[in-house]
């Protein structure tokens, strides 16, 4: 028994529930937020490691045995996730102290961002596929609320694509599920995986897997990702930095899952569409790139290309491209999320979002500078830092598998990267500085933290991702082999 | 001005809301063993409150019911989350329930549930829910 695997999730809700209560009490508020995240930091390292000695984990809520109860499931790759997510949370909170305001605080803000994580969390841990689409939901109707307080035009504009968008996917998933439990009789996850195997993939499971397809398709913005550069650029820095670091990793994380353990059968169908799906959003994303001079609207479409090389990792399927994937979703987790608070401290100090009006920040800003630099070089993948081994990885994957085309465009989307931020930062922190001396906004100490938190977490990742392997090569191990997973839920 | 007469909406109102509220009452308690639960019962009370917000305004209720429903929100998922960790202090699964028979003076021997207490949260959380969205639409100001 194992209730610590429930934590991650209970303590978010439990704290999201007493913020309420705490509304006048903004400092408490942000230090129980912190707390909890970096709560959940120890929770989640301890379960790795547990995880690493005794193998999977399991808690059958309820004492219910599996095909019959709903139960959280923690492998490697779920409690890797879930560190990431406690660290970027715990920075994004750290930033959104001395940036979100006054009236955002008193709203309950940081009541949904816990209830943003308990949603996260939970999404990585379940092993049940409905309970799946409610930790979905819990996770999307506080990003509904996240994205409208403050009550802008924008922000109201787009979160009415976002949440129609939302509410079209979801519903197709729920669909997707009612199928599957038509054809097959059981949502838990490790017993579909074992009656499909049984049963052998038949075209109406391969149909309702592209179904799950075009919903995570949807969700994490794998070529359905036309909501994703609007709805990304409305809603406060923070705000916009936990979203672009956390919500579409977990569609990510949904498609992995769903795609290893469950319908694993045909991968010549299901993997060759994942497969031109991230080729497509690679082109598409490293478009968008290039194409606007809207800081936000670069930076949003930088997400995209980064979904598109993560998937490029699960379509060719070998155990290099998905430990790459993996190390590329740990790595960009956090360096969006660090890209997205660089750009907003941009915005705000500049109060420009057109790059062409920005020039010579560094002048101003030195410290603010060379952190865009190092994310620049961390996001094409140079050595030191954390992108590299991920593309490397992912590279030496493709190769083996002989998926050149998707090689050369997940290579070619890095020069993308590349320029598109190089274009940022030679037109907006070169050049003759406009911010005269009185004109300066200083830099408040709460914007550069949480900044340079991240930039040392993808400094070390790069450096260290050796004693990192282990676990990622754990992780890898579950995803390929689908039986360890249903023998650690079903018989033992 | 001429003022409505809305006598006999009042007078039956009195009488319904509180054929209502005790018909949700009966449906929280008895979902265990028939059709009911929380939240049709939260779903019933907020329609004999929603009642007597239409017949008597909302001042007049304010002042016959002074509960802020906004709290019964973070009180209702507080139980109900509560009620799942609870399993924590006895060292069984997250969202252990447990039931015990009691004897109580008036109605003898009953079967107490755990899970009761977990619809109870569903209940004030349903109810706090339908509420506060139907006034804070309907609170023009």
């Amino acid at each position: 028994m194992n209730n610590i695997l429930v934590l991650p999730m209970v303590i978010p809700v439990l704290a999201g529930i007493l913020l309420i209560f705490l509304r006048p009490y903004i400092k408490t508020q942000r230090w129980i937020s912190l707390g909890v995240m970096i709560a959940n930091i120890g929770i989640s390292i301890y379960i790795l490691n547990r995880i690493q000695s005794e193998g999977i984990l399991r808690l059958d809520f309820g004492g219910w045995e599996p095909p019959f109860g709903i139960l959280f499931v923690a492998d490697s790759f779920s409690a890797i996730l879930v560190l990431t997510t406690s660290i970027v949370t715990a920075v994004c909170l750290l930033y959104s102290f001395s940036s979100i305001g006054k009236a955002h605080e008193n709203m309950f803000f940081y009541s949904f961002v816990n209830f943003l994580v308990a949603g996260v969390n939970g999404s990585f841990l379940t092993g049940d596929l409905f309970n799946l689409y409610v930790c979905f939901e819990i996770m999307l109707l506080a990003s509904y609320v996240l994205i409208a307080l403050g009550g802008k035009k924008i922000q109201l504009k787009e979160s009415v694509k976002y949440v129609a968008i939302n509410v079209l996917s979801s519903w197709f998933f729920l669909i997707g599920i009612a199928y599957l439990y038509g054809t097959v009789g059981t949502l838990n996850m490790a017993h579909l995986s074992e009656r499909i195997a049984e049963s052998g993939q038949t075209p109406i499971l391969t149909v309702i897997s592209i179904l799950f397809l075009v919903v995570f398709s949807l969700k994490s913005g794998l070529l359905l990702y036309y909501w994703l550069p609007g709805s990304y650029s409305a809603p406060p820095t923070a705000v916009a930095a936990l979203f672009g670091a956390l919500l579409t990793k977990v569609g990510i994380y949904a498609m992995f899952r769903v795609f290893t353990l469950i319908f694993y059968h045909e991968p010549g169908i299901t993997h060759t569409i994942i497969g031109v799906l991230a080729g497509l959003t690679l082109i598409g994303g490293s478009i968008g790139a290039i194409a606007y001079k809207d800081l936000r609207q670069i930076v949003s479409y930088n997400v995209v290309i980064a979904v598109g090389f993560i998937l490029v990792g699960l379509a060719v399927l070998t155990p290099e491209a998905i430990e790459g994937s993996i190390y590329y979703l740990m790595h960009d987790m956090l360096v969006k999320g660090l890209l997205f608070l660089i750009a907003g401290t941009m915005i705000t100090l500049t109060g420009m979002t057109n790059i062409d009006y920005m020039s010579g920040l560094i002048r101003n800003y030195p410290f603010l500078g060379w952190m865009f630099f190092i994310v620049m070089l961390s996001l094409t993948g140079i050595p030191p830092f954390s992108g590299f081994i991920g593309k490397v990885l992912v590279g030496q994957g493709t190769v083996d598998a002989g998926a050149y085309i998707l090689l050369a465009l997940a290579f070619l989307s890095s020069i993308f990267v590349l320029y598109s931020l190089l274009r940022v930062f030679l037109n907006c922190f070169w050049g003759e500085t406009i911010i005269s001396e009185e004109d300066e906004i200083p830099m408040k100490k709460g914007w550069l933290i949480p900044c340079v938190l991240l930039t040392l977490a993808t400094i070390g990742l790069g450096l260290g991702a050796e004693s990192v392997a282990i676990y990622v090569s754990d992780a890898a191990n579950t995803l390929l082999n689908p039986n360890i997973y249903i023998d650690a839920v079903l018989h033992d | 001005m001429y003022k409505t007469n809305d006598l006999i909406l009042r007078t039956t109102t009195s009488l319904i809301a509180f054929i209502l509220l005790g018909f949700a009452i009966y449906l929280l308690l008895a979902g265990h063993n028939s059709p009911g639960g929380g939240f049709v019962g939260g779903l019933m009370t907020s329609g004999a409150v929603l009642l007597m917000y239409m017949s008597y305004g909302i001042e007049a209720v304010n002042k016959m019911l002074p509960i802020n429903f906004v709290t019964l929100i973070p009180i209702g998922l507080a139980i109900a989350v509560a009620t799942g960790a609870g399993s924590f202090l006895f060292d069984v699964p997250f969202m252990s329930q447990t039931f015990g028979y009691f004897t109580v003076p008036i109605f003898g021997e009953i079967e107490l549930a755990t899970a009761m207490l977990f619809d109870l949260g569903v209940y004030f959380t349903v109810v706090g829910v339908m509420i506060t969205i139907i006034l804070t639409i309907g609170n023009d100001q």
